[in-house]
């Protein structure tokens, strides 16, 4: 049971088998046994896997010969913690959409999302790691598209362009990389031999780098995501923010470290500033809003500003720190965003002006909200601090300032986010919203999961860090100038 | 040689069946007729292929390749067309002839080896579309585009005889490999050779609507039957291309240094007029009218990089825009019946109403804007592989530039399809015959099969 190929491919047969189920009722059913499936599926690989850096459960066939294009999977340490995350969040978020009546089609999109993102996870070919790329952000503009709200048509379309083209600008890179060496080839073993001489380096860096950064997003290329987050339906923002926004950051370790090493140390400099920019500036921002789903938007671009901090940051402790804060990124934000969703539907708003002092009414949902919350600022016991202290550890080792300044994320997150709970939880309860119940079945089950990874990775973060240890190591020392 | 004859057979019989008023026997009759059109290309395969009747043909894979596409294409659109074309003309076998006379001088290009033939095929080709994109008499936009088809037809037609005849004058020939011997051997080549590859150059481009000749194309796409508009934008732009291709693949292949700069510059003001116009349209036809601008400039692509892979990759290219059109124009003319307007509005709440055709439509908008596991993609990855392989990174950043640009109106009608509520009448459902389900699932499956497993097509030239 360690097939990689079918681990692909049952997302893509419960998708299609979705597509043909009408009612709500029994779709969110056979979505959540879909996703089930694909996480018992997965389980095998964590337990079979060898943390060395070599590359595991490997499959490789010719898929359009007259190109050499190869269809080429396999999982090493830095893929694996993603690929169970997506595993780990699909179930999640499916259960989030659990009240919300959807069709069988939102359920296809999603389980089809989860086909690209693990597509993109599991790559060694950069066709296929591309067409998981675009295949992923199919689904993702639709989900926005039919369930979100307000000015969502506007928002969407600037979403969907934008990265669209950041991916033909990986394309064009690409592309150019296929007509270098002896061979046409994209696999990845080829490619990254390919040593490129500096003035290609520096162009594919930034070809590639825009299709990431439009992803991830970094500072100044975040400007879709404050609206898409607000406008997409809560499922949707968890996908985009718990997964899809990995994808850039796995992207730049994957990729754009081993094939223009040289272009990014010599950027490097501007690459790091932009990251703390977008730290600080986007804490500052967080902290102004007045929109519970915008302020976690914000917070997510400075959070991920920091682990990409750590990625340029070209140490093997900033890598590890963002291995692992990718995956506590994502069951944090996801928890967030289910919880400001489930008080949006008791309550009709996200307006932090119109909550408050609902500790009172629903204790339990206060006690998982505070662990969450504890785990976004990284206090240490939750699996945020690990992650943040690595990113940081390595980010010093490149540059004290930048340390300093990419520090400011633990104390200004600390800020906005208490400042969250503050408006939400305690306080003088609205007359409006005397009667909201607290949480209950499978909200409980949501947020128990998610506390339970919180301190679990936070006790005992060895569980994600000894499986990409290797391989990041490896990856470093791999790198040729 | 056979599918050519068969075809002109077929022309002649469809007008006499339209005499003696058998009207239902005509699509049976046509289908038959391009079934074993067919047969004769591909009963030709595998045969070593020589230049027939003192060299005016050559039927090698690459003309027959091209001339199944175009056979195919037009079985497609033919299958649209019963229900259509009774609805806007009473001369419904002249529809049907004309069309097959026009097919028939595609193929005739596809397979020219003397620029006699181009010549004739183009002309073939040509004067029966100026007729049938005129054929709703009474409707005045018909006549316009008409008269501007013809009008503009007529110059490229002169353009491309005069650098036939410079051609001629210069080397001596019209024979393809004795202009190819001519531009190997002459030293140094006359300038008249030049001028005539100057206009040469210009009457193709009119024909395949290549910016700055591509004033006709929206205003006849949009004037013209919509039947017709896909014919045109299909079998005669891939016929004209071939056209391009063989002329320049073979003949001016070694003067590429005198041409290549100015096919770039027309390549790259295709590109950005197609989509920067196509962008501003609120009519769904005309915003195809306007992308088939740019989609010739993607197709430009192998020719200004011309290549041992350029046929393939036009084969490829050509082969997905097809399919995507087809199905563009089928959801046009069934929403075009319902609503009785061509806007992007008429498409709104399709995806409630008609799920499967939305979605169809969807894989084809997702074609022509070149997403992964879509034909289109796999076009567009060749194509730019192309231009990689032999020229600088600014042509492809420029055309990933416009590709997002594409990608912007190709959406709006998804957004329309999905997103926005049908205001006028939801209730009120379409119908689609059995034919259009066929058309549609087929190009429909031939866009993911190509999209996934582009191999078949590829490997066959």
């Amino acid at each position: 049971m360690d097939n990689l190929f079918i681990l692909l491919l049952l997302p893509v047969l419960s998708a299609l088998l979705l597509c043909f189920v009408k009612e709500a009722s029994r779709a969110k059913w056979i979505a959540l046994v879909g996703a089930l499936l694909s996480l018992g599926v997965a389980v095998p690989f964590l337990i079979k896997f060898v943390p060395d850096a070599t590359l595991q459960f490997e499959q490789n066939w010719l898929w359009i010969a007259s190109l050499g294009v190869h269809f080429h999977i396999g999982i090493d340490g830095i893929s694996l913690p993603l690929v169970l995350l997506t595993n780990v969040l699909v179930p999640l978020i499916i259960i989030a959409s659990f009240e919300k009546k959807y069709t069988g089609s939102y359920y296809a999109l999603v389980s089809f999302m989860q086909a690209g993102l693990l597509l993109v996870f599991v790559a060694q070919d950069a066709f296929s790691f591309y067409v998981g790329w675009e295949l992923a952000l199919i689904p993702i503009y639709f989900i926005c598209g039919l369930w979100g709200s307000g000015d969502r048509i506007r928002v969407n379309l600037k979403f969907f362009v934008y990265t669209f083209l950041g991916s033909l600008f990986m394309l064009v890179a690409l592309i150019f990389l296929y007509n270098q060496g002896t061979t046409r080839s994209l696999e990845w073993n080829s490619l990254v031999t390919l040593n490129l001489p500096e003035a290609a380096q520096r162009w594919i860096f930034w070809a590639f780098f825009l299709a990431f950064a439009i992803k991830i997003p970094i500072f100044p290329f975040h400007t879709w995501q404050p609206d898409t987050y607000t406008h997409a339906p809560a499922g949707g923002s968890m996908l985009l923010a718990g997964i899809m926004l990995k994808m850039g950051v796995y992207g730049l370790i994957r990729w754009l470290l081993p094939i223009a090493p040289f272009a990014v140390l010599s950027y490097s400099h501007i690459l790091m500033l932009l990251c703390t920019i977008g730290i600080v500036y986007a804490s500052i921002i967080a902290f102004k809003q007045q929109d519970a789903k915008r302020l976690i938007a914000y917070s997510s671009i400075a959070h991920v500003g920091l682990i990409a901090a750590g990625v340029f940051s070209w140490q093997a402790e900033g890598l590890q720190g963002a291995v692992l804060q990718m995956v506590n990124h994502g069951l944090s934000v996801v928890g967030l965003f289910f919880i400001i969703d489930l008080l949006e539907s008791r309550t009709g708003t996200r307006d932090l002006a119109e909550w408050g002092g609902f500790a009172k009414q629903m204790p339990v949902l206060a006690a998982f909200f505070l662990i969450i919350l504890m785990g976004a600022i990284g206090l240490p016991l939750t699996n945020g601090f690990i992650g943040e202290f690595l990113l940081l550890k390595g980010i010093f080792d490149y540059g004290v300032w930048f340390a300093a300044f990419g520090g400011l994320t633990l104390i200004l997150g600390a800020v906005y986010m208490l400042r969250f709970y503050q408006k939400a939880m305690l306080g003088p309860l609205s007359t409006a919203h005397t009667t909201v119940p607290d949480v209950k079945g499978h909200e409980v089950l949501l947020l128990t999961i998610i506390v339970f990874f919180t301190l679990f990775l936070g006790v005992w973060p060895k569980a994600i860090l000894h499986l990409s240890e290797a391989s990041v190591t490896n990856l470093l020392n791999q790198i040729k100038f | 040689m056979g599918a050519i004859i068969t075809l002109s057979i077929l022309g002649i019989l469809l007008l006499y069946l339209g005499l003696f008023q058998a009207k239902n026997a005509l699509l049976p009759v046509t289908l038959v007729g391009l079934l074993v059109a067919l047969g004769f290309i591909f009963s030709l395969w595998n045969t070593d292929a020589v230049p027939l009747f003192n060299g005016m043909v050559v039927f090698d894979r690459f003309a027959l390749a091209f001339s199944a596409l175009c056979i195919l294409v037009t079985g497609l659109i033919l299958l649209l067309s019963k229900a259509y074309f009774r609805s806007i003309s009473e001369h419904i076998a002249e529809y049907y002839c004309l069309i097959i006379f026009s097919l028939t001088g595609a193929l005739l290009v596809n397979s020219y080896h003397n620029f006699a033939m181009l010549f004739i095929g183009i002309e073939i080709m040509s004067v029966a579309l100026y007729i049938l994109v005129g054929i709703r008499k009474s409707d005045f936009s018909s006549n316009e585009a008409a008269l501007k088809y013809f009008l503009m037809g007529a110059f490229s037609t002169g353009f491309l005889l005069f650098g036939i005849t410079l051609m001629y004058g210069a080397s001596g020939t019209f024979d393809i490999s004795g202009l190819r011997d001519y531009v190997m051997s002459a030293q140094p080549i006359s300038p008249l050779f030049y001028g005539g590859i100057l206009l040469m150059l210009c009457g193709l481009c009119f024909k395949i609507g290549a910016a700055p000749f591509h004033f006709w194309t929206p205003d006849v796409y949009d004037g013209a039957p919509i039947l017709i508009t896909a014919f045109m934008s299909t079998v005669v732009k891939i016929a004209s291309f071939v056209g391009f291709l063989r002329l320049f693949g073979t003949v001016l292949l070694p003067l590429d240094a005198f041409w290549t700069p100015i096919l770039l510059t027309i390549t790259v003001v295709t590109l950005f007029v197609g989509n920067i116009s196509a962008l501003l349209q609120t009519s769904f036809k005309r915003m195809m009218a306007y992308s088939s601008i740019s989609h010739a400039g993607y197709m430009l692509f192998a020719i200004v990089s011309i290549g041992p892979s350029s046929a393939s990759s036009i084969l490829v290219y050509a082969t997905a825009y097809a399919l995507a059109s087809v199905v563009a124009f089928a959801t046009l003319i069934v929403v075009k019946r319902k609503t009785g307007s061509d806007q992007f509005e008429s498409f709104n709440g399709l995806g409630k109403t008609q799920p499967l055709l939305a979605f169809v439509l969807t894989v084809a908008m997702l074609s022509l804007a070149g997403i992964p596991l879509t034909a289109g993609f796999i076009g567009k990855f060749m194509m730019f592989n192309n231009v990689m392989g032999n020229y600088n990174i600014m042509l492809l950043i420029l055309a990933a530039i416009s590709a997002a640009i594409a990608v912007y109106y190709y959406l709006h009608v998804v957004v329309n399809m999905y997103f926005k509520e049908d205001a006028n009448n939801p209730s009120n459902p379409l119908h689609l015959s059995a034919s259009y389900k066929v058309v549609l699932a087929v190009a429909v499956m031939l866009t993911l099969l190509l999209g996934i497993y582009p191999d078949v097509l590829i490997t066959l030239l």
